[in-house]
């Protein structure tokens, strides 16, 4: 399975997910700098965090106007997985592939730490690995990872077992709901504010990141290799 | 040419955090009467003049880029420039 890594300026977890991928996960895997107009022969795309375009205007805006951004919406209409970890989240819904917005900290604290989520849905590409109702010890790292939408939007992530993540325990940002991440209602784009990619390896203190990107590579498999 | 003053300002149903702590700081030096602080953005855009309607364009790219209307909202005055 080859995934393209989007980099943007002021990206800054790219090369964590492309490690991920390459070293932990054992899948092909390119930077694709957000000039390009084309994802053709990528089978899975990544939106890494960081502080594209120094976070002006909105977190995600400006990036959200870049080449890529075009192909990127031509590739999750087409099915293709898309997963967007922080700043890739507030790209995300910027750009309209998820609903809601990503809003400041309600205690304004730039929050840096692991905590702890709960895979409330597992019958997703990105989370078949896990139980349902596991509870995973995933890093965060950000200043706007508020989750907010309005009431009918809430019902309807709700209704559709849209929330793939929830904070257990403490809610370290006063997102809506506890939410820590959200999928499309087709299934196949995921935004997150924690950081699987930071948890990839035992060595850096944990590897409950890596079953997300593992799943993502099962399920591709099932649908595109014979055995 | 025209100047366009843009308000960028988050809506009634969204926290302000930052608007609380300025309330809280502000009431702290002596303001008690302050009730609310809502923090929010201004923008200056001086557009050539142009065939195209000028609301028209300005709340394409209000709507497009420079606001997220779902959280903010925004209002805007054209003057000469």
């Amino acid at each position: 399975m080859k995934f393209a890594v989007l980099v943007f300026p002021g990206s800054n977890c790219d090369i964590d997910m492309f490690h991920a991928i390459k070293d932990e996960l054992g899948e092909e895997v390119e930077y694709v700098w957000h000039t390009a107009t084309s994802l053709d022969g990528f089978d899975g795309a990544l939106v890494p965090g960081g502080f594209s375009y120094g976070d002006y205007l909105r977190c995600g805006a400006m990036a959200n106007q870049s080449n890529i951004m075009s192909a990127l919406k031509e590739f999750a209409a087409q099915g293709k997985p898309v997963l967007g970890v922080c700043n890739g989240f507030q790209i995300l819904t910027e750009a309209g592939l998820l609903p809601g917005a990503l809003i400041r900290n309600k205690n304004l604290k730039f929050m840096c730490r692991t905590v702890q989520l709960k895979v409330e849905n597992n019958r997703t590409l990105f989370t078949n690995g896990y139980e349902e109702g596991e509870v995973i010890n995933i890093p965060i790292a950000h200043g706007e990872g508020n989750y907010y939408c309005d009431d009918e939007t809430l019902a309807s992530l709700q209704a559709n077992n849209q929330i793939v993540f929830t904070y257990e325990g403490e809610n370290p940002n006063g997102s809506l709901a506890d939410i820590a991440g959200i999928i499309n209602k087709e299934g196949n784009v995921l935004g997150m504010m924690p950081h699987p990619e930071r948890a990839a390896n035992e060595i850096v203190g944990g590897a409950d990141g890596l079953k997300l990107f593992k799943s993502i590579v099962k399920q591709w498999r099932e649908q595109h290799v014979n055995n | 040419m025209k100047k366009v003053k843009i308000y960028v300002t988050l809506k009634e149903s969204i926290l302000d955090p930052q608007g609380s702590a300025v309330q809280g700081s502000l009431q702290k030096i002596g303001y008690g009467e302050v009730s609310d602080v809502r923090i929010g953005k201004y923008l200056e855009v001086t557009i050539e003049d142009t065939d195209r309607d000028i609301d028209t364009i300005v709340k394409e790219m209000c709507e497009k880029v420079l606001t997220n209307t779902v959280i903010e909202k925004y209002r805007y005055e054209v003057e000469e420039a």
